[in-house]
């Protein structure tokens, strides 16, 4: 069984049809990388996946759980599923250590002691140990995204969905956010991850999705995908990436 | 006219002042927290889901926001006792009152608070697998809280101010007592007059903690 499995799915803003019958799955310990141009669905897709979008059609399962049907609890299902956003969206109002503790502490009923053992690990890990008791202000976009990753971290996810992670961040910063997730893919994270960052996919995915307007039109292994992309869009949006 | 002011009737009437002045605070602090307890509670419903919900929030609001608190004051006085079978007295009857009313104003501002915050925050709290429950109490509401604490003051103050109007209803207050010893010992020139400069003392005061905090809050920001 696949740990994601996406079939047939299609959604509609009124009469906008945003997603059009994808379907794919990601098994377990595989990193896909989703691409394409803005518009083309990449951030709605992967919020279908933990429930953040509802969609009108088809069905996803996260681990055997379908993700819209009726029954689900859909918080205990997001609590298994790290999310990370492209503006970090760390919690202002609390501390950094605050951030990797809440989500452990109020929903999985951790004790405070085990949330702040695995928080601090987890910053030690993400190379911001001496971070703790500091705003997100006050940290830079890579420091704040690495510190998001973490917080996902800290709830043992089964699976990881990143939706372009580094494209707010400036160039200097992109290099230590996608070396904290190449890690994790080592590791055996199972991972969905919308990006731009060719070089990423190259390294580290093992298949890579091209969407086009709501569709998946590519979805192929990284090997196939960088050799011989099939859909002329697909080629156009790696030659104009590629290119810089 | 002014030569002739008798302040020495200020000093013996000072304890039945302060009485008033007591019930004035109270009558403010407690419509403040009801009213903003209550008022959020109307901006989730008025930005929440539930059509009827929304429906019923938002009539109330409007409707409280269209009629003069004066006759809100005079309307619960009457009709409370109507519907509970028994009299409840004035200050009672003030308490009520003034939280009913005032949460109609808190629940637009804390609608704008939590507008205020990021749509990206609610996802993140949803992210980690907290309820709707638990992301508005530990993610959106602080934010809003914190984002309109000028604003939420600005409002104590004119409820601080307005609160004077319970003396329509007979409400031992500031005003009210201010009225009963300058009838006592015949100085109402006097009393009004220290009444006003208390109102004005206690409310510029806390104008000036709200501006400071404002920079404060600008500065962090
Ligand atoms: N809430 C919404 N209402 C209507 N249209 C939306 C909404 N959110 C996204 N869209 C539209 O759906 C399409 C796909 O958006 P998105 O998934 O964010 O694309 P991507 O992440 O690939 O850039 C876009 O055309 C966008 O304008
Ligand atoms: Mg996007």
């Amino acid at each position: 069984m696949a740990m994601i499995e996406i079939r047939d799915v299609s959604k509609w803003y009124g009469t906008f049809q945003v997603l059009a019958e994808c379907t794919s799955q990601v098994e377990k310990g595989e990193v896909v990388v989703i691409c394409g141009p803005s518009g083309s669905g990449k951030s709605t897709l992967i919020k279908c996946v933990n429930g953040l979008e509802p969609f009108q059609k088809g069905e996803i399962l996260v681990n055997g759980i379908g993700v819209g049907a009726p029954g689900t609890n859909l918080p205990k299902l997001r609590s298994n599923v790290g999310m990370v956003f492209q503006h970090f969206e760390l919690f202002p109002h609390m501390k950094v250590i605050e951030n990797l503790t809440v989500g452990q502490i109020k929903v999985l009923g951790r004790s405070r002691d085990e949330a702040l053992r695995k928080a601090h690990a987890l910053l030690e890990r993400v190379g911001l140990k001496d971070f703790e008791q500091k705003n997100p202000g006050e940290l830079s976009g890579g420091q704040q995204q690495r510190v998001a990753i973490g917080r996902a971290l800290a709830m043992d996810p089964i699976c990881m969905l990143f939706d372009e992670p580094t494209s707010a961040l400036d160039p200097e910063m992109i290099g230590e956010v996608l070396a904290v997730m190449q890690d994790l893919a080592r590791e055996g994270m199972t991972m969905m991850v919308v990006t731009h960052e060719m070089g990423f996919a190259r390294n580290v995915a093992h298949r890579v999705i091209f969407m086009d307007e709501g569709r998946i039109v590519e979805d192929a292994t990284t090997e196939d995908f960088f050799g011989t992309p099939r859909s002329d869009r697909a080629q156009l949006f790696l030659s104009r990436i590629l290119r810089h | 006219m002014l030569g002739q002011l008798d302040l020495s009737v200020l000093k013996p009437s000072l304890p039945f002042l302060w009485t008033g002045l007591k019930f004035s605070a109270n009558l403010t602090l407690i419509a403040m927290s009801g009213g903003i307890a209550i008022g959020t509670l109307l901006a989730m419903a008025r930005l929440g889901k539930s059509r009827p919900l929304t429906a019923v929030a938002s009539a109330y609001v409007n409707l409280m926001r269209s009629i003069p608190l004066l006759m809100v004051i005079l309307w619960f006085f009457l009709v409370i006792p109507l519907i509970i079978g028994k009299p409840i007295g004035a200050e009672y009857s003030a308490l009520i009152t003034f939280t009913a009313f005032e949460a109609a104003y808190y629940s637009e501002i804390m609608r704008a608070g939590i507008q205020s915050v990021a749509k990206g925050q609610v996802m993140a709290g949803y992210a980690l697998g907290m309820t709707y429950w638990q992301t508005m109490a530990l993610v959106v509401l602080p934010q809003a809280f914190r984002n309109m604490i000028p604003v939420l003051l600005t409002q104590t103050i004119i409820l601080f101010q307005d609160t004077s109007l319970v003396y329509a209803i007979g409400a031992k207050d500031l005003l009210k007592a201010a009225d009963i010893a300058g009838k006592n010992y015949n100085r109402p020139v006097e009393m009004y007059l220290f009444s006003a400069v208390i109102y004005f003392a206690l409310c510029y005061t806390l104008s000036s903690i709200v501006k400071r905090l404002q920079i404060k809050l600008a500065v962090v920001r």
